[in-house]
């Protein structure tokens, strides 16, 4: 995939990353939205300097994205910090990233229903075992036809149902594509679980997995952590990731090349496994890629390439068919 | 306006008779603490039972990631359904100047109000965090059919109180001459409401003009209100719910329903509060015909909603009307449908089944069929989404309701009759000027 120059592989952002979890476990987070904070926090470590010049030393990071180094008795925490944070990441979050178009690429032919990619989902995402965000599915088209596997993550559709019904505007589609939760504002009224004709969204029926953990942790709306009882989540694309100019946490999983990730703008896709990067056109051209049931409207940004040629045969708990009752034959198509 | 007018000294008899008749029920009624201290029993269980939902999560109830819509949402819009009636009684059948009504309107629009001011709370109840109900007006959305209904809601609320108290003035002040020995706080309540009635034909304009107008607006919002409560289901796009009926469909439901609900209501108070002499034989008999009206409306379009697709079978609607004829809901599909539907509506036909005993037992029925029809509609379909339902326990593939679900669900209906309660025990339930003006009594005098 190629690398958004601007966003990552800058050794002063990855360096950056690497203290902020150092200071959080002092409490000294610092992402206070004003510049003037951290001003005022540098005055005080010229002063400081100029007193105590052998004082002990923490570097801190500044709003925008400056590290600066200040005597552990000059700081002070800076009021409401988490609520800062949070509000910046809340504003990046639904702003996402200029330019993009995020595309998924599907290849049934390889998927043997390894399950890497849920398990790295759940991981990531400090889910239940029960909670999917991405979900693979053991199908079946027709009485006569092949029965195959089909990962099955938010197609973050370009004219999504689910976003439309949302009363308070807790789930939104950004500019790159990506259609995020905001689960800080989410009302639990599940609306948009009835209206999502995928069974893509999963709700916090109970106390979330994590939730004692992830008490203190800022809320990032790109990754959806903390969870919270009483409100919905869903796969994101892995927008966190996306930022920091990674593939999403099931594309990496995945043992088998089954996913392609990229940037519809650029026409490029990368697969996770083999990171061999191709023309996304030519992939879906030259395979038959589809998206499931377009005659919604729905206009998924996931698309399938045919289980055609597959490399593994189809095995489930040691039976080579599906019973109709699980698969529903023809699924639900039409 | 009236028929045929009484001369004074008739007049100031028979608003006596009227008066000491309809009054009676707010000071002898036996049992009516027991009832209350029982209703208030079981807000205290309910009130429990919702801490529990608080505290652990909707995860108390049988709602899971596909079924997550359960009983409160059919319970919602059973109780949007009911307050529809309302609408239907004092404007529909008022504006065609149908005479019989008036003993009834009040005892319908009590029912209207009390289930529409219930069911914006039966939706809190169903909210995964009603500590952000704020949200809905601080980032509310408006392309959210759920706006809409809050919307609608409220606005019925609103109108369905005037319509309901602008008619209790010339009554307050009947109360304050007749009833001097009540409570001091109850008496308060007549002060403010009887706003210095002195029953100057000037003021009957204002009264008669303002309900008209009410009576008017309240047409679309009712309409608007059960449409736009149909539309949180026809405008998804699951098999099922994808009907373009839907919203027809719903408010010929809620009539059935409402009529149901006032029947019970009007045998419960006629021999309970003794008012045989007011609501009569008669009056069954036409609430009668009217049900069996409404019933065969909604039979047309049960016929519409189900045989329609049910021709074509496309799968996934399919799949879902198999379960419901055949399948794990058919008991319950069918016992709704021609139990409590088709049966009562038949029977109705007939003059003989149109006596109060037995029109009770139907009404219940109806009553309870359109409440698990709402059910019908909102679960099964949440079962059998586009895409197969795996990798998840068992219990994401059923939907069985827990106590609690159970309780939270009774609990709003109790409050129901509660508001019923509180009304007809300060008020009399049949409007007592109303009924004076048909009787001819002189108008001046009610005061
Ligand atoms: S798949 Fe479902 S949740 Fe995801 S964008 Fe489409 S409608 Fe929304
Ligand atoms: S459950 Fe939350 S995200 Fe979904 S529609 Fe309701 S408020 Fe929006």
């Amino acid at each position: 995939m190629k690398e958004d120059k601007n966003l990552s592989d800058s050794p002063q952002q990855d360096e950056n990353n690497a203290r902020r979890g150092f200071l959080k476990k002092l409490g000294l987070v610092v992402g206070a939205g004003a510049a003037v904070t951290a001003g005022a926090v540098y005055l005080g470590y010229d002063h400081e300097k100029k007193k105590n010049p052998d004082g002990k030393k923490v570097r801190v990071l500044t709003a925008d994205g400056q590290l600066m180094e200040v005597s552990e008795a000059e700081l002070i925490q800076a009021e409401n910090q988490t609520a800062d944070e949070e509000s910046e990441l809340q504003r990046r979050g639904r702003e996402g990233l200029p330019g993009k178009h995020w595309v998924m690429v599907i290849d049934l032919s390889k998927c043997r229903n390894a399950r890497m990619c849920m398990a790295a989902c759940q991981g990531a995402h400090h889910l239940r075992p029960e909670q999917h965000h991405i979900n693979v599915l053991r199908m079946q088209d027709a009485e006569h036809t092949e029965p195959y596997f089909m990962p099955k993550p938010c197609f973050h559709c370009d004219n999504p149902p689910c976003t439309k019904v949302c009363p308070v505007d807790a789930t939104f589609k950004r500019q790159d594509g990506i259609v995020l939760i905001d689960n800080q504002r989410c009302i639990g009224c599940r609306f948009c679980i009835a209206a999502c004709p995928y069974s893509a969204r999963v709700f916090n029926w109970i106390e979330p997995l994590k939730s004692e953990e992830d008490k203190d942790l800022p809320y990032d709306v790109e990754l959806n952590v903390p969870q919270r009882k009483g409100t919905i989540s869903k796969c994101l694309f892995s927008a966190d990731c996306l930022r920091k100019g990674e593939l999403p946490y099931c594309v990496r999983a995945c043992p088998n090349g089954v996913y392609y990730f990229g940037d519809l703008n650029e026409d490029t896709v990368t697969n996770g496994t083999t990171r061999e990067t191709v023309r996304f056109s030519e992939l879906i051209r030259k395979n038959g890629g589809y998206t499931v049931l377009e005659e919604l409207g729905t206009k998924p940004q996931v698309y399938y390439l045919p289980p055609k040629n597959r490399l593994f045969p189809y095995q489930y708990e040691g039976k080579t068919t599906i019973d109709p009752d699980d698969s529903r034959v023809g699924g639900g198509r039409g | 306006m009236s028929v045929n007018k009484l001369s004074t000294e008739e007049s100031y008899k028979t608003l006596n008779k009227i008066e000491t008749d309809l009054l009676r029920p707010m000071t002898h009624h036996k049992g009516l603490e027991l009832w209350i201290l029982f209703l208030v029993l079981f807000f205290i269980i309910g009130g429990y039972a919702y801490f529990i939902q608080l505290r652990d999560g909707l995860g108390v109830t049988a709602m899971r990631d596909y079924t997550s819509w359960g009983m409160y949402i059919g319970n919602f819009v059973f109780f949007v359904a009911a307050s529809l009636i309302g609408m239907f009684i004092s404007s529909v059948l008022g504006l065609l100047k149908i005479k019989w009504i008036t003993p009834i309107t009040r005892i319908a629009e009590m029912i209207a109000l009390a289930f529409a001011m219930w069911a914006g709370i039966v939706i809190v109840i169903d909210m995964g965090r009603p500590d952000r109900l704020l949200n809905v007006f601080l980032h509310g959305r408006f392309q959210s059919p759920i706006l809409w209904d809050v919307t609608v809601v409220s606005t019925y609320v609103a109108i369905s109180f005037l319509l309901l108290f602008l008619p209790l003035i010339p009554d307050a002040a009947v109360i304050r001459r007749r009833l001097p020995g009540l409570p001091k706080w109850q008496m308060k309540i007549y002060d403010l409401l009887y706003l210095g009635w002195e029953a100057r034909p000037g003021q009957y304009l204002i009264i008669k003009k303002s309900m008209r107008i009410l009576a008017i607006l309240i047409i679309p919002v009712a309409l608007a209100i059960h449409t736009v409560t149909s539309w949180l289901f026809a405008s998804t796009l699951r098999a099922g719910w994808d009907t373009a009926i839907f919203g027809p469909y719903f408010v010929s439901g809620a009539f059935v329903a409402g009529v149901a609900a006032v029947i019970i209501a009007m045998y419960f108070f006629r021999y309970n509060y003794k008012l045989g002499d007011y609501i009569t034989d008669f009056h069954f008999n036409r609430m009668g015909q009217v049900l069996v009206l409404v019933s065969a409306i909604y039979i047309y379009f049960n016929l519409n909603e189900y045989f329609v697709p049910a021709y074509k079978m496309r799968i996934a609607e399919k799949v879902h009307l198999v379960e419901m004829f055949t399948g794990h809901w058919s008991t319950l599909f069918w016992f709704t449908q021609i139990i409590c539907l088709v049966i009562p509506a038949f029977l109705l036909i007939f003059k003989k089944m149109r006596r109060p005993s037995i029109m009770l037992w139907l009404s219940v029925l109806v009553l309870l069929g359109a409440w698990l029809k709402r059910f019908l509609i909102v679960v099964p379909v949440q079962q059998h989404p586009y895409l197969p339902i795996q990798n998840v326990p068992d219990s994401f593939h059923h939907y069985i309701p827990t106590g609690i679900e159970i309780t939270l669900t009774i609990l709003p209906i109790v409050g129901v009759l509660l508001i019923i309660t509180i009304i007809a025990k300060l008020f009399p339930v049949i409007s007592v000027w109303e009924v004076a003006h048909e009787k001819g009594v002189d108008e001046s005098i009610i005061k």
